[in-house]
């Protein structure tokens, strides 16, 4: 049917390495997809055995009626805003060294909320009775708004990931290596001509103005969940944008840990330079501040306040039970990010690399320590029991990490994880569209010598 | 329309925990075994709680019979996503169980930790198969549960008045716990009655409400023993 076959890979040029994960597949894959799929099947067995005996099998009591399946459901769906936000962001602002790594970002925000809304699903003592929820929806609970911005948000999410994916589809397509009937009914029809690219570009950017507000919203209603409650040190005005802060954060982390492996697997070294690394540590190390900015705000104005019921889940936290697991969040999240990423000099991709694992690990921490506390200390006397997590919930636990990261890794299999023809378009036109934008604000721009770029002009 | 409501004289408590054993009995509360109560999983929908007051020496302590306070203005049935708990017109904030999903997010909003969550099958060991109520469903795992005033009191109550073509008494309906108090310590009735023996009570300058400052407005009131009349002590 195909009229000229145009997608060899030597007409891509150099950016023919990019389909090299998808036409050639190493053993070590399938040795971690095994790895990975175990602990997949490991989380489905402590699944279905939880399901078998109730939520009694899991660490959870009263009052502790909340525990590590919120933690997760917290932590994956603040991951998520690595892509969508930044992604989003960058291309808002036309910055062009987004170009190799929008890609990247995105896939994480759509795989890495199917686990959000896992953990929740999870947590429930009556997983069969789900659909109660769109069946008799109660819209005064901050719950119900959940479903409604985290479904809304994947909707929005799936788009903006597959509308700069359409472009390459079609290329792989052309190509024609495996799946090519996929690849046919995904590209659209794309054959790249003006009118289909003016169209393209028009989406994209209507979408990359309306994910904004939505990943905010996400962020924020999730924050309402206990903030709309009245119990201690949950009710608090800051959490909606102290959640934000930290979703983004924690997502930059990602981000970086996500590209650092990529570059390592996949030789990608020219399309995921130092200076990528730089920039996100940079806007890392401005979330590593804002984080503590937060934190401090927050705990400062509970312990001056001095309610006696606020204040005793504020000790537990700095002196009493949760200080180790609180003073280890205030280190990895703000300490060592901040002392990696400081300078520039010693910001190097391998420090870029440890401060996010650091701040994935204090990011975790600190979602257990906003959920558990506040819950071991009701106003009302309570037996004093202590939550430890069993090992169905840590294997459930672990298996989501594991399957986010295999499917992660499939999609890098199907579709190209750098944006082939963003990459080829910033070759042609970034240079252009910098120098009209640096005209158009600099005052006299013909008196002098603004630099020979005439070379990019066509 | 009646406002159901419930006064616990402290003065007269005496702790004997007969209300928790009657509740446990008349609602088919399932039991624990040992190694899950020490675990934190006991259910139950009335517990008398020590409440401190004050430091090391001068430490008071008093005992509270505390059952779900059913608040005019309650914390617990705004954040159910399915609406699966309520509060009827006469004010007795319900649970529905055939459709709790059990996310267990009233059981966090309620500031008095009210709320129980069935972690396991309900257990019923030996012969207490057989001293189940037949007026009380068994509920299933995974849903949360709650004190209901005793509500399968008030139907049968209400109907064994229509039965008599006569209107429902004072005495009529009275919650298990509130029968069996030995001290008689507890009362029930109509709130919104201005000459029943609660609303009276209610009244009294011993008269107050747990956790007053959270706005929830509960139902149950206490009356504060002799030493604490007055209010604070120091």
């Amino acid at each position: 049917m195909e009229s000229k076959p145009k997608g060899k890979p030597e007409d891509l040029g150099p950016d023919a390495v990019l389909l090299q994960p998808i036409v050639a597949t190493r053993s070590s894959f399938y040795i971690l997809t095994m790895v990975f799929l175990g602990f997949t099947s490991l989380s489905c067995f402590a699944y279905l055995y939880q399901l078998r005996w109730g939520l009694g099998v899991t660490g959870l009591n009263v009052p502790m009626y909340w525990g590590i399946y919120i933690t997760n459901f917290v932590f994956f769906i603040g991951i998520s805003h690595a892509g969508t936000l930044i992604s989003a962001i960058l291309r808002i602002c036309h910055a062009e060294w987004r170009r190799s790594i929008t890609r990247a970002a995105e896939v994480i925000t759509v795989i890495v909320l199917f686990f959000g809304v896992g953990s929740i699903i999870v947590d429930l003592g009556r997983p069969d009775r789900l659909l109660n929820v769109l069946l008799y929806p109660n819209f005064r609970s901050p719950l119900l708004w959940d479903v409604c911005s985290v479904s809304v948000y994947l909707m929005a999410s799936s788009i903006y990931l597959y509308l700069p994916l359409i472009p390459d589809i079609a290329i792989l397509r052309d190509y024609g290596g495996k799946y090519t009937w996929l690849y046919r009914l995904l590209a659209l029809g794309w054959s790249g001509s003006e009118r289909q690219q003016r169209i393209l570009n028009k989406a994209i950017s209507v979408m990359a103005v309306l994910v904004i507000p939505i990943a905010v919203s996400v962020h924020t209603v999730v924050s309402w969940v206990f903030g709309m409650t009245v119990q201690p040190m949950w009710h608090s005005t800051i959490f909606g944008p102290y959640f934000v802060v930290g979703a983004i954060f924690s997502g930059i982390a990602s981000l970086i840990i996500a590209m650092a492996l990529i570059r390592r697997i996949y030789f990608l070294q020219e399309y995921f330079k130092d200076i990528h690394f730089s920039h996100l540590g940079t806007l890392l190390m401005v979330f590593a501040l804002l984080w503590f900015y937060f934190t401090f705000a927050e705990n400062l104005t509970t312990f001056y306040g001095h309610e006696p019921a606020h204040l005793q889940v504020f000790y537990s936290k700095l002196t009493g039970r949760f200080a180790p697991l609180f003073w280890t969040m205030v280190v990895t999240c703000f300490v060592i990010p901040a002392g990696l990423l400081f300078h520039r000099r010693i910001r190097t991709v391998r420090n870029t690399v440890i401060a996010s694992f650091s701040v994935l690990i204090g990011m975790y921490l600190e979602r257990y320590t906003i959920v558990v506390p506040t819950l071991s200390l009701p106003r009302v006397p309570s037996d004093t029991v202590f939550y430890t997590p069993t090992w169905v919930e840590i294997s459930i636990t672990l298996g989501f990490g594991a399957t986010f990261i295999f499917l992660y890794m499939l999609f890098t299999k199907f579709f190209p994880i750098v944006s082939i023809w963003e990459v080829q378009e910033g070759r042609k036109v970034a240079l252009r569209e910098a120098r009209e934008r640096i005209e158009a604000y600099t005052p006299h721009p013909t008196a002098g010598d603004l630099g020979t770029l005439e070379t990019a002009q066509d | 329309m009646p406002r159901w409501g419930m006064v616990i004289d402290l003065a007269k408590c005496t702790a004997c925990q007969a209300c928790v054993v009657a509740c446990q009995a008349e609602n088919n509360v399932p039991c624990v075994e040992p190694e899950q109560a020490a675990k934190g999983r006991i259910i139950s929908w009335l517990s008398v709680l020590p409440d401190l007051k004050g430091q090391y020496p001068n430490v008071l302590m008093r005992l509270m019979p505390l059952p779900c306070l059913h608040c005019d203005e309650p914390p617990c049935i705004r954040v159910c996503p399915v609406g699966a708990t309520g509060i009827t017109p006469e004010g007795i904030v319900r649970q529905t169980f055939p459709r709790c999903i059990g996310c267990r997010y009233c059981t966090n909003a309620c500031p008095y930790t009210r709320r129980s969550f069935n972690w396991r099958l309900p257990d019923f060991p030996g012969e207490l198969v057989q001293a189940l109520n037949p007026d009380v469903s068994v509920r299933p795992k995974g849903v949360v549960e709650k004190c209901t005033l005793c509500h399968h009191r008030l139907l049968r109550a209400r109907e064994q008045a229509r039965a008599e073509d006569r209107p429902l008494a004072v005495g009529d309906y009275v919650p298990a716990c509130v029968e069996i108090c030995p001290a008689e310590a507890m009362y029930f009735g109509d709130l919104e009655d201005p000459n029943s023996k609660v609303s009276e009570l209610a009244e009294s300058a011993r008269a107050f409400r747990y956790l007053e400052e959270l706005g929830t407005e509960p139902k149950v009131v206490f009356l504060s023993e002799g030493e604490w009349a007055g209010g604070e002590q120091t």
